[in-house]
């Protein structure tokens, strides 16, 4: 369980990076936060001849508020989502979720953009990009490019992001008032890979009906999962029981699960309803107070 | 590839080592066998038991997810670095009297997630303590006497 011999660069600038992304292209992998990247290399599953850590990198690790987005480094750690007041007032699905990713001792060194660029189907930040649309800043020599969180995910640990190129802040909509959220999960332990998962936001009007709904899932396709025939469902409704089961059984019918050792694929997509039902709940009880204080 | 060995610089539990590293040394290993340091314990190597957690700058990290190499400059308190002066810390008492240790190779990686913990949430419910060590494992699974010895800690380090 030791690491094969690589190659380590540790680049102090997003420019020296580039420049040996360009240089090394698939022999080279960055090592961000390394809560995957380092189990894989200890097992050998994968060998790269190029480590690029960037951990020394300044400027990847910050939370602010740019053109109306929460706007996120590459290198945020997962702690900092955890315990920023920033992040919290802007974006409070991504405080609360957090606690979801694996434990303390593997959010103070995991990172937004690993997590988000690792793609693992189950990572609880892919849904969320997915469901808020978020969008990717990437950069290369060649230059710079934004992408949608929808287009950016591929497939299992698949992104469309080049080898040359970086993931470099993960832009995040500032949520409005009158809303509320929910990320709702099944695991076998507090902390494991998520078995599903359903994220959701509502927003509300002053009547209570709901105005924009976001929902998305893991753990029941190849990426993140979200379809908007899910989510009109709720658009100009009051969230009642009813409209939340005609959702749960909609969501089972369009996800196409896998079964695996921790879930057959009926289960997943029971689960899928049953928790879609739950985090909607959640996430209307908590727009329903949310309004009350605006007022 | 030659072996691209680097000099390093690190404070363990307050005193400066200077050693060689080749860039593929965990941190896990480079603490137990080229300072000695055998307190932090390595169990699975992939990041799933908790036996290797350090404090890394002040936060908890898991050892054997790290490169010796990253250290470079930083500030490292293991298991050894928790008692001063032969005084066991609260946490080590309270597992010394609720009998938080069976066989005791855990035992290393729960006292710094547990120093953590506590640094965070200094009054926790027995739940948060269970959810705050959810990432550390006990086979001998005594995780009842654990979570007592953090709680019972907890209490003495409040008064």
């Amino acid at each position: 369980m030791k690491p094969a011999k690589f190659e380590y660069h540790d680049p102090h600038s997003i420019e020296e990076t580039l420049d040996l992304l360009k240089q090394y292209g698939w022999d080279a992998k960055i090592l961000a936060g390394g809560q995957s990247l380092v189990p894989t290399l200890n097992f050998r599953l994968a060998s790269p001849k190029v480590i690029i850590d960037i951990n020394k990198v300044k400027d990847l690790d910050y939370v602010q508020e740019t053109d109306g987005k929460l706007a996120i480094g590459a290198m945020t750690r997962q702690t900092t989502l955890e315990l920023s007041e920033m992040v919290r007032s802007k974006c409070g699905l991504l405080s609360d979720a957090t606690e979801l990713i694996g434990h303390p001792q593997t959010r103070n060194r995991g990172t937004v953009g690993g997590s988000i660029v690792h793609a693992d189907p189950t990572a609880e930040l892919t849904a969320i990009a997915l469901a808020l649309d978020a969008e990717m800043v990437i950069v290369s020599t060649e230059g710079k490019r934004t992408d949608s969180a929808d287009d950016f995910f591929i497939s299992v640990m698949t992104t469309n992001l080049e080898p040359e190129e970086m993931l470099v802040e993960v832009r995040f909509p500032v949520l409005p008032s009158r809303t509320g959220w929910a990320f709702e999960e099944f695991a076998l332990r507090h902390g494991d890979f998520a078995v599903v998962g359903v994220t959701t936001t509502i927003t509300l009007d002053a009547d209570e009906v709901c105005t924009d709904a976001r929902l998305a899932a893991i753990g029941v396709d190849e990426t993140a999962f979200r379809d908007s025939s899910v989510e009109e469902i709720l658009k100009g409704e009051k969230i009642t029981d009813l409209v939340l089961q005609e959702v749960g059984d909609k969501l089972s019918e369009k996800v196409d699960p896998f079964d695996d050792l921790h879930a057959s694929a009926a289960q997943r997509k029971h689960l899928v309803g049953a928790l879609a039902k739950r985090s909607l709940q959640k996430a209307k009880t908590m727009a329903v107070h949310n309004s009350k204080r605006k007022k | 590839m030659d072996n691209q060995y680097r000099s390093i610089k690190v404070t363990v539990n307050g005193e400066e080592y200077h050693r060689q590293v080749e860039p593929r040394r965990l941190l896990s290993d480079f603490l137990r066998e080229d300072l000695d340091l055998s307190g932090t314990h390595v169990g699975c190597e992939h990041g799933i038991c908790g036996a290797c957690t350090v404090l890394f700058n002040g936060q908890t990290a898991r050892s054997c997810l790290m490169f010796a190499i990253q250290a470079d400059g930083a500030e490292i308190t293991t298991v050894e670095g928790l008692a001063i002066d032969g005084q066991l810390h609260p946490l080590q008492q309270g597992f010394w009297e609720n009998h938080g240790l069976q066989c005791g190779f855990c035992t290393p990686g729960f006292l710094i997630s547990a120093y953590e913990l506590l640094e965070r949430k200094p009054n926790p419910t027995e739940e948060e303590v269970r959810i705050g060590l959810s990432g550390n494992m006990c086979r001998c699974t005594g995780y009842k006497q654990i979570v007592d010895s953090v709680l019972d800690a907890a209490e003495k380090m409040r008064s």
